[in-house]
């Protein structure tokens, strides 16, 4: 591409003749899409057009519903993760996800950040104390949360959850954060905190965000992916694909026409 | 008749009677409580937790000690061994086999067995163990009384486990965790309350029982902790000296129907405290 070539980008997952099946349904069709290491990748498109399906192969969700299957190539790193011999448990320490809801443990918030840590990394009290820290003052959420670490982790407001959720992805130190529509539960305020914070965390992190928001891909990623019934229609930087889309649909969907 | 008017009747006649058949309903419960309450409080003194039961025809009216030790024994040991496997399968069903058929099956036998008349499993444990060690015995009751539990706390366990939702669930499989960990670190943990609710009603079901212990632990005039003899119980002992001839055996026998309500009562209560401070 020639963008990778003058910009110096890396590709941290790639989608190589990709195709998934619900059962018979043919969910996504022959996908090929690079994205790019420490950028900010959005998924748009309507309802049902696989946009969460296509966010929730990069960490082999779907291994959990036997009647979900993938085929063709899914890289991260050069490596096949749909091969056999692929350690979910381990590519889900370096593929971290963020859900539609808040999603706290029924555990302390300290508890929270420190239970991931623990799946992957032995470590001393005082390496945690300062990993927990880390994750909520990246997440955003240290100064609301420092003197209450203690107390549940429900008990902090729908978008203190979110951030606590995202603080609690990034605790494990993973390469690739993906966000499935992280904001669609919450109120303006909360959005706008966590928009800021996607485009901080992007200078460590590969980060991919599904959203129904248009604006909200066009505010925080670098590139967009628009997708259509299983189909990518169209994919490249945000502000080309907003403001000079090269493919009708993409220009009928963004401008309201459909959708 | 305007439409409005016509609603507003309607609406008086159905809250008339739904409250008609509360009344009705409470009345009988009230009722049930306020006997127990009267004659039972009379029959209650010291005596009744440090006396034997009376041997007929004694000139002391004796108390419950033995029996209320004895159900205190049996309702616990079978509570302890009745949980576990109650748990145990309820995470089965609920994690592992909740579209399997194995799970089918089992949760259908469970049911089976949930509904299955109490003197049914006194008679099976007659049948398996009392005939064949040729002893009635604490342990043939508490066995009982554990066949009891397991039903009851296999259901709630699933029903609670249900009640998490599968988003998270995905939430900690996407930090990597495995099947193990995320039920006993989160799934478990996020239906405690209701686990325990489950729990503790089960043991209030138990603690009333009479038909399975009547075949199995029988009862025992003595103070008798051995689990391999005869053991007293309130139940069967409030069945025996209800049917007596003496007075002061009824009024015994009040007094434990009192003891057993209150128990049951304050379990009911402790239940719904417990699952409200939950939510």
């Amino acid at each position: 591409m020639d963008d990778a070539a003058t910009e110096n980008l890396v590709t941290e997952v790639a989608f190589r003749n990709f195709n998934f099946h619900y059962g018979k349904f043919h969910a996504l069709k022959n996908i090929n899409l690079e994205i790019y290491r420490r950028k900010v990748t959005a998924f748009i498109g309507p309802s049902g057009c696989g946009k969460s399906t296509l966010l929730r192969t990069i960490n082999r969700m779907y291994d959990l519903y036997p009647e979900q299957r993938a085929d063709g190539e899914l890289l991260l790193g050069g490596r096949n993760i749909l091969d056999r011999g692929v350690d979910i448990y381990d590519l889900r320490a370096k593929v971290g996800m963020v859900f539609q809801k808040p999603t706290p443990f029924p555990m302390s918030i300290y508890e929270n950040i420190a239970f991931g840590v623990r799946l992957h990394e032995r470590l001393t009290r005082g390496q945690m104390d300062e990993r927990v820290e880390w994750a909520l003052r990246k997440a955003a959420l240290w100064n609301e949360v420092k003197d209450i670490l203690p107390r549940s982790g429900m008990s902090l407001s729908g978008g203190q959850q979110q951030r606590l959720c995202i603080a609690r992805g990034i605790a494990v130190k993973p390469q690739v954060l993906l966000l499935d529509e992280p904001t669609s539960a919450l109120d303006p305020i909360s959005t706008l905190k966590i928009e800021e914070l996607i485009t901080d965390l992007a200078d460590e992190f590969t980060i991919v965000i599904v959203t129904h928001n248009m604006q909200q891909a066009a505010r925080v990623s670098d590139y967009t992916a628009y997708m259509y019934l299983g189909d990518m229609v169209e994919y490249g930087k945000t502000d080309q694909l907003f403001l000079k889309p090269t493919k009708k649909e993409t220009e009928d969907y963004i401008t309201g026409r459909f959708g | 008749m305007d439409l409005h008017r016509r609603r507003y009747l309607v609406n008086r006649i159905a809250l008339t009677l739904s409250l008609a058949a509360m009344a009705f309903g409470l009345v009988w419960l009230l009722w049930i409580l306020w006997t127990t309450f009267r004659l039972g409080v009379s029959g209650l003194s010291l005596d009744l937790f440090t006396k034997m039961t009376p041997p007929p025809g004694a000139s002391e009216p004796g108390g419950l000690a033995n029996a209320i030790a004895g159900s205190l024994v049996m309702v616990g040991l079978g509570t302890l061994v009745g949980t576990p496997v109650g748990i145990l399968a309820g995470v089965y069903l609920a994690e592992y086999g909740r579209f399997n058929w194995l799970g089918s099956v089992t949760r259908f036998i469970n049911d089976v067995l949930l509904s299955a008349p109490s003197i049914v499993i006194g008679l099976f444990v007659y049948a398996v163990y009392v005939a064949q060690v040729g002893s009635f015995s604490g342990l043939a009751g508490a066995l009982s009384l554990a066949l009891i539990v397991v039903p009851v706390v296999v259901r709630t366990t699933e029903n609670m486990l249900l009640l998490v939702p599968d988003s998270l669930r995905e939430a900690v499989y996407a930090l990597g965790a495995h099947k193990w960990q995320v039920i006993m670190k989160v799934t478990i943990r996020a239906s405690k309350a209701g686990i325990l609710t489950g729990i503790l009603l089960a043991v209030a079901r138990i603690a009333g029982e009479t038909a399975p212990l009547l075949f199995t632990a029988l009862s025992n005039q003595f103070w008798s902790m051995d689990l391999g003899k005869p053991m007293a119980n309130l139940p069967v002992t409030i069945f025996k000296f209800a049917m007596s001839p003496f007075t002061d055996w009824q009024s015994l026998a009040w007094a434990g129907v009192f003891l057993i309500t209150l128990g049951v009562l304050a379990i009911n209560v402790a239940a719904r405290v417990l699952f409200r401070e939950k939510r």
